[in-house]
């Protein structure tokens, strides 16, 4: 396609520097500097889209990122393959170079011929809330019949079907004034505030180059001097500083707390040369002293029958489009307009050849300046007019225009040929960010706009996003903003609008679509239907209607729906409210906001020093709090069930190796140690004697069983604990608080070991036969190391903390060496356990060996409401200390009251039956529903070493009712159970308690 | 994101932090003297203003110290922060500047 309506000289484009895109499969050509709407509106073309609803067809309403119809599926790298194509760019923001492939969306076949277009002639079926009417029954239709119907035939963008190829990097900032936008009043206000050399600034804008609206802007001067010089000069004084950061194509994003500012930054889309590697985007995490807002404001369209026919743009977007990227939206042109600004567009329009007209809702006594300056320039002025409807279809080709008369009759109808027209209801500030960073919007009736308020962080708003719109002041307030003064002079502008929600009509309203949102299809009949419903808050008809709540989060059409509601309500706008703004203010990729933070860095696995061992050996994989366990060790032919009935056998006729590294260790040292133990744990520990251990028990506060682990005393001055995996950051965190807040008294030190000993369990009978051979400067006969000792020595050489204890029952040792000689010392047992039948086991087997001898795990049978005595473990808790941690709480009514829930077994009718963990327990399953739950199963596996199903639960009063039968919920029903003790196995030989 | 001023490291980021709720409850010094009634009230009771509040923070992902903030809980504002046992300064009123638009 050619470039029929580029204006021959003029505009930000580089015209030395041709370049082309391809459009549907066609080549669009243009210049450096253009954008994709830019270069359709060069080439004559409009049409750039179906809408969401109706599949109407859709222009380009925009210059910026407000836009909301022309949206684009855009491959960035089509040349590099798959994995660089995202949809829903606005083709306004898309800067064009060499090699994108851009696609236009939600049509089937093409754009020009669009099936799903008869969704426009089913409009009456299809009103607010339609699918919240219409999809209700059957119930099991909506997953498999109406969801996917509707998702197909609504909607936008196809979301890319694999990988971001894409890299996005990351990085933080901090400055003293950071600016957003970097238009008349963000540059004053940057100037100003950079003045100062030791003053860092941060200067961001979304736009590919600073200037804001004055880019757009031919004909207004400063000083004498065309504006893009002052802008030129302002750069280049802030390039000068050393003290200045300016980042283009930088969008703030989201306004966090305590002045923490999202942004990020477009790098390399915009290159052709962007070498392969460097980063898509940057998010940028700024920490600034003081924020200034510089954020400007959106332009509302005028709500007429039809307004959203291609070539109906918006007055100030026809102006940059003309101006700033020199191309022509049409030949004949009507101003459709309540603001005075629109005036410029006309006359920059008439300047560049267009014929043109302006057809104003004002009458003449309300306009400003403005009009006589279109009546000098020729130009033909219709005030006190309404548009009626827009005429054409795939591009408006003219506009019923009519007087309103003095009671707002509609008076003779004129039709006005055209081609484009430029539509402006005023002005509303970009208040936005302002909102996100928590401050109080005000209400401006004079600007008929919410302004900034009430500031809730060190911020302040300058220029039109706080409702300030003459260029002079515009300057002026941006100084002041960064902290200086500046009093130039510039052009006036033509500023002033007078309010006007839906133009006045004489067709039926609850027939014509008027569109309000034009990204979501929601017209003027349907908010009016919202509220006749009985929606009256913004919030309820927002999400009723969904106005506001497309991806442009109604930047162009809130005031305008809000305007509507609380003129059908008759009630004052303020009283109606706006809806909340939250980020992103605009859509950000999932790439930039994750950075590196993907695949094998986005949640690192926490591996121990045996696992690649267990990977090397086939182990299948279970994740434990942050860690990768081995959960069993399949042999060829083996499922999970049938790989933990050999390990759970083999443990208890051989022996089992298992790795035991995850235990959380933490180190407690001190004179007061003991003491501290006293305190944090229930159990006596002045007693216990250097080289002993004990299975310790921690409460919180409340009396509620936190954790558990062995503990060993390695010196008078020196506690080994262990936690259970998940709970060693807690476990730490808790005794640290104890120390540092209620007893700084005490001389302790805690220091967490977790990572510096590897832990190899041998557990069963030969256990003892595997180790002797390494172990030379230790007995390990049971006269001189009984069970639950500790004794310090070294193993295959390795200093080794050799502990005696078992969480099988069987005779058990677990051997603790330092990290990096864990894998050569597990490999040297695992060799010598050959000629005792050495078998690996992982975690599952590990839970059901536990289980049959009737050990808890701490957050599988404790929920947090779990006392000691519930456990059955009230022997743990000393009756002499005089304080620990829970102690009191223990004697609190509730927690000595009859009928708690109490760890008990439960053995199925039928044996080979596994219950499910989770499960509620019921006396009577004939009851009427609701049931009355007596109970929960919190354990539960097939046994081989029992023969049979066992399982763990918690029942009301559990211990007083063993031998009763009960029922349990399965998929399927109820099935029996019986209540027995909590232990399941008798161990053979030479067992842990001998 | 919140910035708190670690007494002991000086301004980090909220992630480093972990808040340990509202600060001067003394654990009793003979647990087993207090009444049930109070004991409960030591237990879970606590005074959720809306304003400034006192309360616990861990420098977890620092220093690894305990100390006490003065935080408005309705701005975030962090109005102090000192170390743990010094008492609660005499500061109600947000000091973090809050320029107006006016």
């Amino acid at each position: 396609m050619s470039q029929p309506f580029r204006r021959p000289s003029g505009g930000r484009i580089d015209r030395s520097r041709p370049l082309a895109v391809t459009f549907n499969g066609k080549r669009l050509e243009g210049f450096a500097g253009d954008t994709v709407a830019s270069m359709l509106i060069a080439s004559g073309q409009h049409l750039a889209g179906r809408s969401f609803k109706y599949h109407r067809p859709r222009g380009i309403l925009s210059h910026g990122s407000d836009e909301p119809s022309a949206l684009l599926s855009v491959d960035w790298r089509a040349d590099r393959g798959p994995g660089y194509r995202d949809p829903n760019n606005r083709a306004s923001v898309v800067e064009a170079r060499d090699g994108l492939v851009v696609n236009t969306q939600n049509h089937w076949p093409s754009l020009e011929t669009d099936i799903g277009a008869v969704n426009d002639l089913l409009s009456p079926v299809f009103v607010a809330g339609f699918y919240y009417k219409t999809f209700m029954w059957p119930r099991k239709f909506w997953d498999r019949v109406y969801e996917p119907v509707i998702r197909k035939a609504a909607g936008l963008g196809e979301a890319p079907d694999v990988k971001d190829a894409d890299r996005y990097s990351n990085r933080h900032a901090h400055c003293d004034v950071l600016v957003v936008g970097a238009g008349p009043a963000g540059l004053a206000a940057a100037l100003a505030a950079s003045a100062d050399g030791t003053k860092r600034v941060i200067l961001a804008d979304e736009g590919s180059e600073p200037g804001g609206a004055l880019l757009n802007d031919t004909t207004a001067t400063i000083d004498g001097r065309p504006a893009k010089e002052w802008v030129a000069g302002a750069v280049a004084t802030l390039d000068a500083r050393e003290n200045v950061v300016i980042l283009p194509r930088t969008t703030a994003f989201g306004y966090y707390n305590h002045n923490h500012v999202c942004m990020v930054e477009r790098i390399s889309d915009h290159r052709a040369d962007a070498p392969e590697g460097l980063a898509r985007e940057r998010l940028w995490q700024v920490r600034a002293g003081e924020v200034v807002l510089a954020t400007g404001s959106h332009e509302r369209p005028l709500v007429f029958e039809n307004n959203d026919r291609p070539g109906i743009m918006l007055a100030e977007s026809v102006r940059a489009y003309l101006n700033r990227w020199a191309v022509l939206p049409g030949n004949e042109l009507v101003v459709v307009t309540s603001s005075a600004s629109a005036y410029r567009t006309a006359l920059d329009a008439k300047a560049a050849g267009m014929r043109v007209s302006i057809v104003d809702i004002r009458l003449e006594a309300d306009c400003g300046p403005e009009f006589a300056a279109a009546k000098d320039a020729g130009i033909t002025v219709r005030s006190g007019h309404t548009v009626i409807r827009a005429l054409g279809k795939k591009r408006v080709t003219g506009l019923v225009v009519s007087p309103i008369g003095r009671d707002g009759t509609i008076g003779e109808k004129t039709t006005l040929a055209c081609d484009c027209v430029a539509m402006s209801g005023g002005w509303t500030p970009s208040v936005h960010l302002f909102s996100q960073s928590r401050g109080k919007l005000r209400f401006d009736v004079e600007l008929d706009a919410f302004v900034p308020g009430t500031s809730a962080q060190a911020e302040r708003s300058a220029g039109a996003c706080r409702g300030v719109y003459d260029l002079t002041e515009v300057i002026a307030d941006g100084a002041k903003a960064g902290g200086g003064e500046l009093a130039p002079e510039a052009t006036a502008s033509f500023t002033g609008f007078q309010p006007v929600r839906v133009l006045p009509t004489d067709a039926d309203a609850s027939k014509v679509k008027a569109f309000v949102d034009f990204q979501n299809d929601v017209t003027a009949k349907d908010i009016r239907l919202a509220v006749r419903e009985g929606f009256e808050s913004i919030e309820h008809v927002k999400r009723y209607t969904t106005t506001g709540m497309a991806t442009d989060q109604g930047k162009t059409s809130n005031m305008n729906a809000l305007g509507l509601v609380a003129g059908i309500l008759d009630r004052p706008l303020p009283a109606v409210g706006t809806t909340t703004f939250r980020p992103p203010y605009t859509p950000v990729s999932f790439g930039a906001l994750i950075g590196p933070a993907r695949d094998e860095l986005f949640d690192p696995v926490r591996k121990t020093p045996i696992d690649p061992w267990a990977e090397a050996n086939g182990a299948v994989f279970e994740p434990v709090a942050l860690w990768r366990r081995a959960k069993y060790f399949p042999r060829v032919g083996e499922d999970m069930h049938a790989a933990v009935a050999r390990e759970t056998r083999a443990v208890r006729t051989h022996v089992g190796i298992f790795d035991a590294s995850t235990l959380g260790k933490i180190e407690v040292i001190g004179p007061d140690a003991a003491e501290f133990m006293n305190r944090i744990y229930t159990n006596a520990w002045t007693k216990l004697k250097t080289g002993g251990c004990r299975y310790g028990l921690m409460l919180r506060e409340d009396g509620f069983v936190y954790d558990d682990g062995v503990v060993a005393r390695l010196a008078e001055d020196r506690f080994h604990v262990t936690t259970t995996t998940g709970g060693a950051p807690r476990v730490m965190r808790h005794m640290e608080d104890y120390l540092q807040t209620e007893w700084p008294d005490l001389d302790v030190f805690l220091t967490s070991i977790t990572e510096q000993w590897a832990v190899i369990a041998l557990q069963g009978p030969n256990a003892r036969k595997v180790l002797d051979p390494f172990v030379t400067d230790i007995d390990l006969t049971e006269a001189a190391f009984p069970h639950m000792t500790v004794k310090t020595g070294y193993v295959c050489g390795v200093p080794c903390r050799l502990f005696r204890v078992s969480f099988t029952g069987e005779l058990g040792f677990e051997v603790n060496v330092p990290a990096d000689y864990g894998e050569a010392v597990w490999k040297t047992l695992y060799e010598e356990g050959q000629k005792h039948g050495i078998t690996p086991y992982g975690t599952e087997a590990m839970h059901v060996l536990r289980a049959e001898v009737g050990y808890v795990v701490v957050g599988q049978e404790t929920d947090g409401t779990v006392t000691p005595d519930d456990l059955g473990l009230s022997g743990l808790v000393s009756k002499v200390k005089p304080d620990f941690v829970g102690k009191r709480s223990l004697t609190r009514p509730d927690m000595i009251a009859a009928g708690r829930r109490q760890l008990v077994g439960l053995l199925t009718k039928t044996p080979d039956e596994v219950l499910d963990e989770g499960a509620q327990v019921v006396d009577d399953p004939a009851q009427p529903i609701p049931m009355k739950m007596i109970g929960h199963v919190t354990s539960s596996y097939a046994s081989s070493n029992c023969g049979r199903s066992i399982a763990m639960a918690m029942i009301d009063a559990g211990r007083e009712r063993i031998g009763e039968t009960v029922f349990v919920t399965t998929p399927a029903g109820f099935t029996e159970a019986v209540i027995s003790n909590a232990v399941f196995y008798d161990v053979k030989g030479e067992t842990a308690d001998a | 994101m919140l910035l708190i001023d670690c007494p002991y490291c000086g301004k980090r980021p909220e992630v480093e932090f972990h808040c340990g709720g509202e600060a001067h409850i003394a654990r009793p010094e003979t647990p087993t003297a207090v009444g049930d009634a109070d004991w409960g009230s030591f237990l879970y009771y606590r005074t959720n203003p809306k304003g400034v509040q006192a309360e616990r923070w861990l420098h977890g992902h620092g220093c690894g110290r305990w100390f006490n903030a003065l935080r408005d809980t309705v701005s975030d504002a962090f109005v102090a922060t000192y170390e743990m046992g010094k008492p609660r300064p005499d500061r109600d009123a947000a000091t973090a500047s809050t320029p107006s638009n006016a």
